[in-house]
């Protein structure tokens, strides 16, 4: 097996683990994780609390699943609507062309210049801050993002054969996009869209670590670490365990992104043979 | 070439003025009125009018748009409604300590990032590739701010050779270096991955390229290959990714600024934000945003410096 099945597979593990214990801690996890019990906080792990209790006795792996259920709605909230609002802004621009599409990608461009922190600090200042308020932050990077990469893949389409055969035919822009385009770049976008999976939970963990995310009761681990950092001295592991978890999820995410990129893209796999 | 630096620079300043108008959209307009973003929803009518007059909030949008714009252009971003100082006395301030911090961290990222990845291409397939791309993908998967803490928790709670946070000013200059130790650390550590990777498949790609085969055919020694013809070639998308990544160390600093405690723009903002200051986070957002943009600009101008095939095109 090549290296990069190798990752191909660690990633696709870790993402489906991940999955898989957010599913399960709607149904189930071992205590409430809101409940408080500060006669037993600070305790190491041990058979009722496997990684032990945090500084308000609440059960440290509880919190950990409830988190990850958080991490995987922002990821997937914001780089859903991020997504489809910059394949749709890219769409148009590559059946447009001309004009249309200049416009269109100098805008892109300008979005580039707003990091997702520099974007969710002008709408805490607005707004105040709150989960929403990061899931937009997020969104908004990831539009320009896909009006690209949507741009130029759809531009490829846009010159086969079959597709001019269908213009020559008096089909539409909007039909053909629908029918010719959209299909065959589909395909871009997922694997670009898992990349960003991983961009947008490391994201929400720094936005929720910085307070301009996920609000308390809302489990995070990035407001876990937050938490944790007061009390280094303390009790250090609990700045260990959120931060693990934070790169099972990125690194699950990056590996499946990169192997379904070069599985989508042959070109890759012969220049690197 | 003169053609595409003045066209360049006009790109250039109109982003300028589009993000100024963005900030300045979502910062004033969105919420609806400012005075009730700063004095909060408690506040009485009277207060918020009083505000109003004293800022000048009553006045038409644009006209309050270009008093800004034309006050920041002469330097001049007001008052802070919080400190009660001008806003660029406080940047003045604290600039120093933001400036150093990132430029610290493009160095360590650079020097880092280029030798990790010059070091995998040249051992291509080896031992030596293998454990830097493994270290270098762990890397990006890292938050920067939980390596700053496990940093902290190693060398300051455990070994106590470093302080965990804060800075003692400019005036114990060894302390000071020493306080930038642990965040430089935090920042380069986690940007210089992404530089490793980059450097790495740029090097392998011009490897294969027919004047080094024959540069080699030459009897020429391996290192001197590498800095004569792999390097200087392989520098295009290295470029590249260094002028991203000046955006990614700017927006880093106002994070691990914030872990390490350390008094500069980044926890200026911040503290700006809890204190409803809104015209300093408006400030620091422009100055920020302008930053990366300016970064970006830098960076396709040195793109024609550099290369050699487009220097002949557009001489």
């Amino acid at each position: 097996m090549t290296m990069r099945a190798i990752n191909l597979r660690i990633g696709a593990a870790l993402v489906l683990a991940l999955t898989a214990i957010a599913i399960l801690s709607l149904l189930w996890t071992p205590y409430d994780h809101t409940l408080l019990a500060v006669t037993q906080k600070f305790r190491g792990p041990t058979a009722a609390h496997w990684l032990g209790t945090d500084q308000l006795g609440r059960d440290v792996v509880s919190l950990l699943m409830a988190a990850s259920v958080n991490s995987l709605t922002v990821a997937f909230v914001a780089v859903g609507v991020g997504g489809t609002l910059g394949t749709l802004l890219g769409l148009t621009a590559s059946a447009f062309g001309g004009w249309v599409e200049t416009a269109i990608m100098r805008l892109a461009d300008l979005g580039f210049a707003f990091p997702a922190l520099l974007f969710a600090i002008m709408m805490a200042a607005a707004f105040g801050p709150s989960l929403g308020n990061a899931i937009l932050a997020i969104a908004f990077i990831n539009v320009p993002i896909f009006a690209r990469v949507a741009r130029g893949a759809a531009n490829q389409i846009w010159t086969r054969d079959y597709v001019l055969a269908g213009r020559a035919a008096g089909v539409g822009r909007l039909g053909l996009t629908l029918d010719h385009v959209l299909p065959n770049i589909l395909s871009v976008l997922i694997v670009q869209a898992t990349i960003e999976f991983a961009v947008a939970i490391l994201a929400e963990a720094a936005l929720s670590y910085l307070g301009l995310g996920a609000q308390p009761p809302t489990p995070s681990w990035g407001r876990m670490l937050n938490e944790a950092q007061t009390l280094m001295y303390l009790a250090p592991q609990l700045a260990i365990y959120p931060g693990l978890c934070i790169i099972a999820a990125v690194l699950g995410f990056g590996l499946l992104g990169d192997g379904l990129r070069d599985i989508s893209d042959p070109r890759l796999t012969r220049a690197r043979a | 070439m003169q053609v595409f630096l003045l066209r360049r620079t006009f790109g250039f300043l109109l982003t300028i003025v589009a993000i100024s108008v963005i900030v300045f959209l979502v910062m004033n307009v969105l919420p609806g009125d400012p005075a009730v973003t700063i004095l909060g929803i408690d506040s009485t009518e009277d207060a918020r009018a009083a505000l109003r007059a004293s800022l000048g909030l009553d006045r038409p949008m644009w006209l309050r748009y270009f008093d800004w714009v034309w006050g920041a252009v002469r330097g001049d971003f007001g008052t802070s409604y919080f400190f009660r100082v001008p806003v660029s006395e406080l940047i003045v301030e604290r600039l120093p300590l933001t400036l150093s911090l990132a430029a610290f961290g493009t160095l360590a990222t650079v020097l880092l990032g280029i030798t990790l990845g010059v070091i995998a291409a040249a051992n291509h397939g080896k031992i030596g590739d293998w454990a830097i791309m493994l270290l270098s993908q762990l890397g990006i998967a890292v938050p920067a701010f939980w390596l700053s803490i496990l940093l902290v928790l190693l060398f300051a709670v455990k070994l106590r050779w470093l302080p965990p946070g804060g800075f003692p000013g400019w005036d114990e200059p060894w302390l000071a270096l020493k306080s930038l130790i642990l965040p430089t650390t935090a920042l380069a550590l986690v940007q210089s991955a992404v530089l490793a990777r980059v450097t790495r498949s740029s090097a392998l790609e011009v490897m294969r390229l027919d004047f080094v085969r024959t540069a080699r055919a030459t009897g020429m020694t391996r290192g001197r290959i590498l800095r004569r013809h792999i390097l200087p070639n392989a520098l295009v998308p290295i470029v590249t990714i260094v002028g991203m990544q000046v955006a990614g160390v700017v927006t880093g600093t106002i994070v691990i600024e914030n872990v390490f405690y350390l008094p500069g723009l980044g926890r200026l903002v911040f503290q700006s934000i809890s204190n409803r200051d809104l015209f300093t986070v408006q400030a620091l957002v422009v100055l920020f945003a302008a930053i990366v943009v300016t970064a970006n600009f830098l960076v396709d101008i040195a793109y024609v410096l550099i290369d050699p095939r487009l220097k002949g095109r557009l001489a």
